[in-house]
């Protein structure tokens, strides 16, 4: 019973998405308040019912509901409660109402934030989200409908999650993404009211930051919390594989990353409106096409777990129609949007014009090398496909110039710079990046390549770069213009996590120890600096699988330093081998031994990596988000009547041109 | 002008490095049958698929190094591989590996992946297995 309420739900939650995008955009143009007063109770009302609807599948998980086809296939009575809540998003059918969940709830917090905006824009924000969740519940509805019954076909007991997915970060990787993903539907409609309405002034631009900001917070843990999971629980030792799937999560967060820059021009000095109007339809469509991506089942990797060529049919329509229209629109309406004035080479706006094209560029190198393998298949060529070393070169082509640039930018002021500023605050960190950059390889592990000296100079100018201001003023020097606003300690903080996830990189990439070795027990031998010895095997038994589980130790001189006891994993309902590598992590190093297979007697392949620095990898990601968290919280982003009189003061006022850059 | 012109040259520049490297990665795919006739370069890196032959894996007792043949049910392809093989790796199961042939028809295998559900065959394996088969009468 409860699974039919839930489909009854979704059906409630679809009509009512259809009244939210009919009435407020069919309101807006005509001028008729009624109608348009409909938007928030509609989203209000989509909301409930895609709760509820998402509540009854939960409920069918928790009670082993193994008539209801989704839970059958993807759980299972022996797994542990926790995985069978994260099982509702562990497959095609929950995962889209999991979407469409979020969707709803964004469009409740526009909703209620937006009350504060005239009405007619508002109103078309609320609307163009509501065709954007009509599509996708329709979708669900028509294609994937996880409340469908097995009738007699019901199993005793269900299929099991993936044991891929059964682990903490998986449980949390894709809801992060998802979050991401379907909150830049939020730019995506303002860009497009903004379209509509014909212009697009500054304080638009501030109405929409901090919902860029949101997704891409959730974008960057999500992408950071996918490679964390595929580093330790694949097996491999790798952390970025350039996977279509991840390619699909890294692209949107390239274009939300410029669309932030570029939005902080079009606020403060009124320039790039057509620019960032592309940019916000650009990062939606292509978290759009991800979804298509993962769930249309065209790519060989491991991600693509679903494969049905109609629901890809759907999707690249529904793809098709809202970047085409929200193109065609731009196409009739960008000339309206002209900027508000010029700038010098050597000026913030500039520099962030440059940020601009080179991530574009980034985006759409990536987008090139993940797209023409499939494309040329889709027409009937050669199988082909592009290696992570393509992405590894033409990745560094863009992002090398970018990460030197942002170094100048951020103390860069709008429309002209005084090249003296520059030059006093950014004399002793360029010497510091370059000296250190040329000699700390060399100290620390005995040689250098060009590469690793480049990415180390780079990432240690990014990071002294973002930490000079707030020294300078510590100590009191070149203390000139307003106190460092939250907008700004995001940026520094963003930027310094930026370069301690290029230091991370370039020292991980470049000095790492990979060794693959068959072992015996009571063997020893010699590695990345540590000494291991296979002390033997035994066996284990999990909540829901059995398991060879190695010990190794692992010691450096005569200390121990730590007992690793990697497992290899056979889940008893899929007996699907699966190993799970076990890591001892430090802030300077991991150390990583996943057993390979048993290779006769008792003698075992074995994978070793010592991976220096590591760590910062995460960490800088962490920091990144922290950085546009802490530029979330700028009381600026807020729409309030009563800062109404600051932003009248700010908008209008040109600085001036000695002053330095009052950031984002 | 100045500006959007080294902007340009910039792209162009970039363009032009990246489809050099995007040629210079290129892996293509080749059936078994296609090595066997020859088809496949001898000085490039490709990547062979098809089903791993029952009763075909050998392996030096305690080496990394292993032996197997990889058939498209028409001809077979003897691969080398010395490393960890994937968890899902097994006889009369899909592999895809990524080597170079040598001029005697061994490929040497620098990495090897297999299938990752029971249902699902990468397409362009699915493609020459039916190849394979057909040409058999199988």
């Amino acid at each position: 019973m409860i699974p039919e309420f839930g489909h009854f739900a979704l059906i409630l939650a679809f009509c009512l998405s259809l009244a939210q995008a009919v009435f407020p955009l069919v309101g807006a143009a005509t001028g008729n308040r009624q109608f348009m007063a409909l938007a928030r109770p509609a989203a209000a009302g989509q909301f409930v019912f895609c709760a509820v609807a998402y509540a009854a599948l939960a409920y069918a998980f928790l009670t082993d509901d193994f008539s209801v086809r989704f839970v059958a296939l993807h759980s299972n009575s022996e797994l542990p409660t926790f995985y069978k809540f994260a099982a509702v998003w562990g497959g095609h059918e929950g995962s889209l109402l999991f979407w469409t969940t979020v969707l709803a709830i964004w469009t409740l917090a526009v909703a209620v934030t937006g009350r504060a905006q005239p009405e007619a824009f508002s109103s078309r924000v609320i609307g163009v989200l509501g065709i954007v969740s009509a599509g996708m519940l329709a979708f669900t509805l028509l294609t994937s409908n996880p409340f469908d019954r097995l009738g007699l076909e019901m199993p005793v007991d269900g299929n099991d999650l993936n044991p891929l997915l059964q682990d903490p970060a998986m449980v949390l990787h894709p809801p992060m993404l998802y979050i991401g993903y379907v909150g830049l539907s939020v730019p995506f409609a303002f860009a497009v009211a903004a379209l509509l309405t014909g212009r697009l002034d500054r304080e638009m631009a501030r109405w929409t930051r901090p919902w860029v900001l949101g997704p891409w917070i959730f974008l960057t843990l999500g992408i950071a919390l996918g490679s964390w999971w595929a580093y330790y629980e694949l097996g491999w030792g790798g952390w970025w594989f350039w996977d279509p799937v991840e390619n699909a999560s890294f692209m949107p967060w390239l274009v939300a990353t410029a669309l932030i820059h570029s939005l902080v021009v079009t606020e403060k000095r009124g320039l790039f409106k057509s620019w960032t109007v592309l940019l916000a339809i650009t990062a939606f469509s292509l978290s759009f096409f991800g979804t298509f991506l993962t769930r249309s089942g065209i790519l060989i990797s491991v991600h693509a777990f679903a494969s049905d060529p109609a629901r890809g049919l759907f999707l690249l329509m529904l793809l098709a129609l809202i970047t085409g229209g929200a193109l065609m629109l731009y196409a009739f309406r960008a000339k309206d949007l002209a900027g508000e004035g010029g700038f010098t080479l050597l000026s913030r706006d500039a520099f962030l014009l440059a940020n601009n094209i080179l991530l574009t560029i980034a985006a759409a190198f990536v987008l090139f090398g993940t797209l023409y393998p499939l494309f040329l298949d889709a027409l009937g060529f050669r199988e082909i496909s592009a290696g992570p070393p393509y992405f590894n070169v033409v990745f560094l082509i863009p992002m090398l110039p970018m990460a030197v640039l942002l170094g100048i930018g951020m103390h860069a002021a709008w429309r002209k710079t005084p090249p003296d500023l520059l030059r006093r605050k950014l004399k002793w960190p360029a010497v510091f990046a370059v000296a250190a950059g040329a000699t700390l390889p060399w100290i620390v592990f005995g040689r250098a390549s060009v590469l690793s000296t480049i990415g180390l100079a780079i990432g240690l100018w990014v990071v002294a770069t973002s930490l000079v201001d707030p020294i300078m003023r510590r100590l009191g020097r070149g203390a000139t213009g307003a106190p460092i606003t939250r907008a700004q300690w995001g940026m520094y903080v963003a930027h310094l996590g930026l370069g301690l996830f290029i230091l991370g990189v370039t020292v991980t990439e470049s000095y790492d120890t990979e060794l693959d070795r068959a072992v015996r027990p009571g063997e020893t031998w010699h590695t990345g600096g540590y000494d291991f010895e296979f002390v033997g095997l035994r066996d284990v038994q999990g909540p829901n699988y059995t398991a060879v589980e190695g010990e190794f130790e692992v010691r450096r001189g005569e200390k121990l330093v730590t007992v690793l006891r990697p497992q290899k994993r056979v889940y008893r309902v899929r007996q699907d081998p699966m190993t799970e590598a076990a890591i001892d992590a430090a802030l300077h190093r991991d150390i990583f031994i996943a057993l390979g297979q048993s290779l006769g007697g008792d003698a075992w392949s074995v994978r070793v990596r010592v991976k220096p620095l590591i760590s910062f990898l995460w960490i800088g990601a962490v920091v990144i988000a922290l950085g546009g968290l802490i530029a979330v919280t700028d009381r600026r982003h807020r729409v309030q009547p009563a800062e109404q009189a600051e932003r009248v003061r700010v908008a209008p006022v040109p600085r001036p041109a000695s002053r330095p850059a009052e950031g984002h | 002008m100045l500006f959007v012109g080294v902007v340009l040259c910039g792209v162009a520049v970039s363009a032009a490095f990246a489809l050099r490297a995007f040629n210079e990665n290129l892996l293509y795919f080749f059936s078994p049958t296609q090595v066997v006739a020859g088809e496949a370069p001898t000085e490039r890196v490709f990547r062979l698929g098809g089903v791993v032959v029952e009763g075909s894996v050998v392996r030096e007792p305690g080496s990394l190094t292993v032996e197997f043949l990889v058939t498209d049910y028409a001809n077979t392809v003897p691969v080398r591989y010395t490393g960890v093989l994937p968890d899902l790796f097994r006889e009369g199961q899909v592999a895809v590996a990524r080597g170079r042939v040598d001029s005697s028809g061994v490929f040497t295998a620098e990495e090897v992946l297999a299938k990752h559900d029971e249902n699902y065959r990468p397409p362009a394996v699915a493609e020459a297995l039916e190849k394979g088969r057909a040409a058999s009468g199988q």
